[in-house]
């Protein structure tokens, strides 16, 4: 489970995060949804320490993030998964190689071991016979998944995607939130998805979180989200046109 | 004003290439792998380059010498200790700010926007020291060899286009190279070598590294990379000069 507390960000007077509190539930998809500028990916940025918060606390089980040293984080940060909004893929390595990357810097593996892992990754999310390819030779269906790999390379308790489906046509935007579920019940792990993507909201959200101009406004069950009485989450639904 | 904020900010991002080192493994591998791509990387180049400095430069001089007052072979002593003293670190480290400076700036530049340095960060590992650490010290180890290569190159040029244009024998040639050698010159020139290499990759990974933005952000901080290395390669040259040949 993640917690923030109180956390608030600002750039050059700028408030962008405004005093926000709010619980991300392990085995859940966590969804973040608000309108562009409203502060989503800042928020995902402070919580895997990208950005530090100019106040507030952010607890990874009970371990307080924000005020540990970078060794300390270090620890925490291992046990992060991050699926970028670009995939952030490592242009000058294989698919094998950015897979096998977080292995090699960071665990005592033998090569054949590491090899099994990545095969290992690969299957999970449905690859094969991509390993020497680059991500250049790849479709943006195809970098997501390798993203996907790599973040679960190392086992992660907590899994975060920034934005999963944007840039993918609609299957295999569905693809894609099948595969991100599955793995969050598969694992027990704790995933933060933010999205504008109301139709992934609603085939995979758990617990969902609204932000509007760097405040939460909502927070709560999908199921109890039409009921919400709140206008802004309302009218933001709406407009997705769902 | 500006100058002083890219100082402060340029220091603070040399003093960061330090801490937290990674794996010495992970670390000696990347350095091998950059010193391939800035040393053999930069041979064809600095050839062309060497040879033709050489060249020109015994053909310069030696239209100058016509008084008869100087001997002939005085042409191979010139255009020795204006290759080893000047042309071949200076010249060979202007063109290598273009090419090594250019390559590293854009590339930490688009591993910066498309968030693969960001991807580097989340899982713990100092980017600065696992990108950028390798590139110097792989620069600080093979541009100085690039520029011996040059030296003897640049020489060979210049008896070459000495013979061709029947300016001077190779007889002469030779021995003007052994007349008053000083062999600090070489030193010289290696000590400049090694300030330029940690100039031009620390300067280009620097405007990389803080690139933010797009395509178009990429392309600048290349140039202003390449600028500010050559810019940073000529004021070094006349510091280094003046403290170590001057009276």
């Amino acid at each position: 489970m993640i917690q923030l507390k109180n956390i608030k960000k600002s750039f050059n007077g700028k408030i962008v995060l405004d005093d926000i509190s709010a619980s991300f539930y392990k085995g859940k998809a966590n969804f973040v949804i608000g309108a562009s500028g409203s502060g989503k990916s800042v928020m995902m940025k402070c919580m895997v320490g990208l950005l530090d918060v100019d106040q507030g606390e952010i607890f990874y089980g009970q371990d307080d993030f924000v005020n540990k040293s970078y060794e300390e984080r270090k620890l925490i940060r291992k046990e992060i998964g991050m699926l970028f909004q670009g995939t952030a893929l490592f242009d000058s390595l294989s698919v094998e190689d950015n897979i096998a990357f977080p292995l090699r810097m960071f665990t005592k593996m033998t090569q054949e071991e590491v090899l099994d892992r990545v095969n290992f990754c690969l299957q999970r999310v449905n690859l094969s016979n991509v390993n020497k390819l680059y991500p250049s030779n790849l479709s943006g269906g195809m970098k997501k998944r390798v993203g996907i790999a790599r973040a679960i390379a190392l086992n992660p308790k907590y899994l975060f995607c920034d934005e999963p489906n944007s840039g993918l046509d609609p299957l295999t935007s569905r693809l894609i939130d099948e595969l991100i579920k599955e793995i969050t019940v598969e694992y027990n792990i704790t995933t933060v998805i933010n999205t504008h993507d109301m139709k992934s909201l609603f085939e995979m959200g758990d617990n969902i979180i609204y932000i509007y101009q760097g405040k939460k406004e909502w927070e709560g069950e999908k199921s109890l989200i039409r009921s919400s009485g709140n206008t802004r989450l309302l009218e933001f639904m709406k407009a997705s046109e769902f | 004003m500006k100058f002083f904020e890219h100082f402060g900010n340029y220091t603070m991002f040399l003093l960061g290439l330090f801490k937290r080192p990674e794996r010495f493994k992970v670390f000696s591998k990347q350095t091998l792998h950059e010193m391939s791509s800035i040393g053999v990387g930069s041979f064809g180049i600095v050839s062309l380059i060497s040879v033709f400095t050489g060249a020109v430069s015994t053909i310069q001089i030696g239209v100058q010498l016509v008084s008869g007052l100087v001997p002939d072979y005085m042409l191979g002593t010139f255009v020795r200790d204006s290759n080893i003293y000047e042309f071949s670190p200076t010249i060979t480290c202007l063109v290598l700010a273009g090419k090594v400076g250019s390559s590293i700036a854009s590339e930490m530049g688009t591993m910066k926007v498309t968030e693969q340095i960001d991807a580097l960060e989340i899982m713990g590992i100092n980017s600065a020291n696992y990108l950028v650490l390798p590139k110097i010290l792989a620069g600080v180890l093979t541009i100085p060899l690039l520029v011996v290569y040059a030296m003897v190159l640049s020489i060979i040029g210049g008896a070459i286009s000495g013979v061709m244009g029947d300016i001077i024998s190779v007889d002469e040639y030779v021995r003007g190279l052994r007349v008053d050698f000083v062999p600090f010159s070489v030193w010289f020139a290696l000590i400049k070598a090694t300030t330029f290499a940690f100039l031009i990759t620390s300067i280009s990974a620097y405007h990389g590294y803080r690139t933010e933005g797009g395509a178009l952000e990429v392309g600048r901080s290349s140039t202003m990379a390449v600028v500010y290395s050559a810019v940073a390669v000529i004021i070094f040259d006349y510091i280094l000069s003046d403290i170590l040949l001057g009276a």
